[in-house]
């Protein structure tokens, strides 16, 4: 088995190779490094990215705006998850991005996984109508599972989550009731005695 | 009286660095101080006669235990070589976690002997492998087979049995990754583990002598005496590869130099010195001089350095014999003052490093700090400005920016891995092939030419904006962030230079490692020596702790 280590530092030279800069080869090999820990075929996809890269042309996307269609070649996923890194702080206040024409998207999934992480908000992103929710870079939770990630994201919707919690008030006031009983009930006694500060402690 | 951290644009030049000296926050010291009430057991010798086979040593608190399986080969005397170009070794070792079983070990003979071609598992933590000092190893083995023990003077001019070539951990070639250990306590320290790992295999060198030479002759054999043993130590041959990592982990190398400059500064602000601790503090210093005086190079540079070490040092001995009063408020802060004044570089950090022995309490909670969560600094702040980075730049590299790299001598060098061995290289760009591949290892030329673009960008232009059409300087973007925050992340000297040493990068490295006898063999590799004058690991449970500064060979 390879370590991280190892798959970090081949993806990062890979990058290089590839043509990418020093810098975003770092990055590259950050990402992939992130898939790898949680199960998902970093490798197998930059690999088969970088074999794509020599036939045919992709797009690079510098400026993410709300809509990003690409109607000539696919977007590049590295260079665009490297936009959408570096802009995550300004694409907070759209909530909704939607993408058209994005090659291996699973690598530029590991760059919003790392956006999450920034903002402190989880990201809920759909390809092709598959569901992703990408939860502060702890981890990656998906509908792929047993099925292949696709080589091309046709359509894609990344959504920045407020954060709210995952129940209902009910459903909490009902547990924090249950909870309840593992208290003591204070007698007058207990009341002057058990804090230490007694009845006054405004003096 | 508050002293002032040292300026990191004086320290973290390269000649500075380059004459770092082992202290009290050295590796290999705070390894035997975590693991000095473990218990240690030899498990496992299953050597023949001339001493090739197999064996385990370990280290066990508690439920944890730790390892050394040692892999003894057979080579022919023209196999053997220092170099990593190498492909046999007379010992081959890994640390594993835990207590290895049979099949383990079946599966560890195939791929230890092959180190870099070999395929560790998570199960494995550490990787080395070691040469014999023939002269030496010869010698001690022929003379305890007679019953006698070796000539001392012989010993001394080598101080190890055996040298290592190469220590790998951290997931190479499959080993264990850091973050599947890292919240283990006792390793909370840079390198513990590979520290383990050669502390054991000085043990193994001892075993084996004593084998090998009962085998040559029973009736007459007698062991290596303890205290000879004791004052050998492991040597270690070094090269390139060690050069990048410095560079390549920013937060890292602030945290030990940073350490470094706290206990010095904290030392320096004690106003009254109590005579115990100042008696300690000369009596290290005097005897020091031994290291100093049985310090063997063949390097004409390394030479010079000790010589001008030894006169400054016995200069400063001068000076506290016959000037200095202990009793006066700050000692520390002017003995510093006077060092600075008075002594060379080498001299200044070698008193430095004396001067923390007196003071576990300064030390210790240091020594925590000394690692590093290297992923939290990852992130560039692409949110800030051209103008903030710009900022940061003239205060935090001002002596970069004034070197003219458009002139050929400073920018002569290139840093390139060796198709071959995968190994950092270092080249003349002027005069071999390959500088397109050059490594980002370049940083004042990179952080120049980064400045120079910040000049003619936009001031309130967001650096998420500016990486987009200069993509080729963000790893010089993320190291400039990451300077802000670890002031001595930067080596503030230019590494490509024509006047660069090399080997003032290893021997940072070394230093904190706590090596001793730096010899260089050449401007890009050196030999060292570890562990000499340490205790035996069945001494670990009550030992002096100044016994750097005790050897007697």
């Amino acid at each position: 088995m390879k370590s991280l280590s190892e798959i970090e530092t081949i993806a990062k030279r890979a990058s290089k190779a590839a043509g990418y800069s020093w810098g975003v080869s770092e990055e590259t090999g950050k990402s992939i490094r992130l898939l790898e820990l949680f199960s998902l075929p970093g490798i197998k996809h930059l690999n088969e990215y970088f074999n794509e890269k020599n036939k045919h042309k992709f797009e690079n996307l510098n400026l993410i705006s709300e809509n990003n269609y690409s109607s000539n070649n696919p977007y590049c996923p590295i260079t665009l998850g490297i936009s959408f890194l570096d802009q995550i702080n300004v694409l907070e206040n759209l909530k909704k991005i939607k993408f058209k024409n994005v090659a291996y998207p699973i690598i530029f999934i590991s760059f919003i996984s790392r956006s999450s992480e920034i903002i402190g908000k989880k990201i809920y992103v759909k390809i092709d109508e598959k569901k992703i929710l990408l939860n502060l870079n702890v981890n990656i939770s998906s509908e792929f599972i047993d099925q292949k990630f696709p080589k091309m994201g046709n359509a894609i919707e990344v959504n920045l989550l407020e954060n709210d919690d995952n129940f209902t008030e009910n459903e909490w006031n009902n547990l924090y009731k249950l909870s309840e009983d593992t208290f003591v009930e204070e007698s007058d006694s207990l009341k002057e005695g058990a804090a230490g500060a007694g009845l006054t402690d405004n003096d | 009286m508050k002293v002032k951290l040292r300026d990191p644009n004086k320290i973290m030049k390269l000649s500075r660095l380059g004459s770092f000296h082992q202290s009290k926050l050295s590796f290999l010291r705070s390894f035997l101080n975590e693991f000095k009430d473990w218990e240690y057991k030899r498990d496992l010798f299953n050597l023949n006669e001339n001493g090739f086979g197999e064996a385990v040593y370990s280290f066990k608190k508690n439920k944890r235990v730790y390892s050394l399986v040692c892999f003894a080969n057979e080579i022919k005397d023209e196999e053997r070589s220092d170099r990593v170009i190498a492909t046999k070794w007379d010992a081959a070792f890994t640390l594993h976690d835990g207590v290895p079983t049979k099949k383990d070990i079946e599966r560890l003979k195939n791929e230890v002997p092959k180190q870099e071609v070999g395929r560790l598992s998570y199960k494995e933590l550490t990787l080395s492998r070691a040469n014999k000092s023939l002269r030496i190893y010869n010698h001690v083995v022929e003379n305890l087979s007679k019953g006698q023990q070796p000539d001392l003077n012989l010993l001394s001019k080598v101080g190890y049995l055996y040298r290592t070539t190469a220590v790998y951990g951290s997931g190479k070639f499959g080993l264990a990754d850091r973050f599947r250990i890292k919240n283990r306590e006792e390793i909370n320290g840079p390198f513990r583990l590979e520290m383990m790992l050669v502390y054991l295999v000085r043990q193994f060198t001892f075993d084996q002598v004593n084998h090998v030479a009962y085998h040559r002759n029973p009736k007459t054999a007698i062991k290596l005496d303890n205290n000879i043993c004791k004052n050998l130590g492991i040597g270690n041959s070094t090269g390139l590869g060690m050069a990048p990592f410095i560079v390549n982990h920013p937060t890292l190398l602030n945290n030990w130099i940073l350490s470094r400059e706290k206990a010095l500064k904290k030392i320096r602000e004690i106003k009254d010195v109590e005579s115990k601790d100042s008696n300690l503090f000369i009596d290290c210093v005097k005897k020091s001089l031994k290291n100093i005086t049985s310090w063997n190079t063949d390097s004409e540079y390394q030479q010079k350095k000790i010589s001008s070490l030894l006169k400054d040092v016995e200069k400063f001995l001068n000076f506290i014999n016959k000037d200095f009063n202990f009793e006066i408020e700050y000692p520390f802060n002017n003995i510093y003052q006077w060092l600075e004044d008075n002594c060379c570089e080498e001299c200044i950090e070698y008193i430095v490093s004396i001067m923390m022995e007196p003071y576990n309490d300064i030390i210790n909670p240091l020594i925590k700090e000394m690692s590093s969560d290297e992923e939290k600094y990852f992130n560039i702040p692409t949110q800030r400005k051209v103008e903030e980075l710009r900022s940061i730049i003239e205060t935090k590299y001002p002596n970069i920016l004034d070197i003219n790299f458009e002139e050929k001598e400073n920018n002569k060098n290139f840093w390139f891995i060796s198709k071959n061995k995968e190994e950092p290289r270092l080249a003349d760009r002027f005069e071999e092939h390959g500088s397109e591949l050059e490594q980002p290892l370049a940083i004042a030329r990179d952080i120049k030419k980064l400045y120079d673009k910040l000049l003619v960008s936009k001031k309130n232009l967001t650096i998420a904006k500016f990486l987009i059409s200069n993509s080729e300087l963000r790893h010089v973007v993320r190291r400039a962030f990451i300077v802000e925050k670890f002031p001595y992340s930067e080596i503030q000297d230019n590494t490509i230079g024509k006047d660069l040493m090399p080997i003032d990068m290893l021997r940072l490295k070394l230093s904190f490692f706590g090596a001793l006898k730096f010899d260089p063999r050449s401007d890009k590799w050196l030999r060292i020596c570890m562990f000499q004058g340490a205790p035996l690991p069945n001494e670990l449970k009550s030992y002096d702790e100044q016994w750097v500064y005790k050897t007697n060979i």
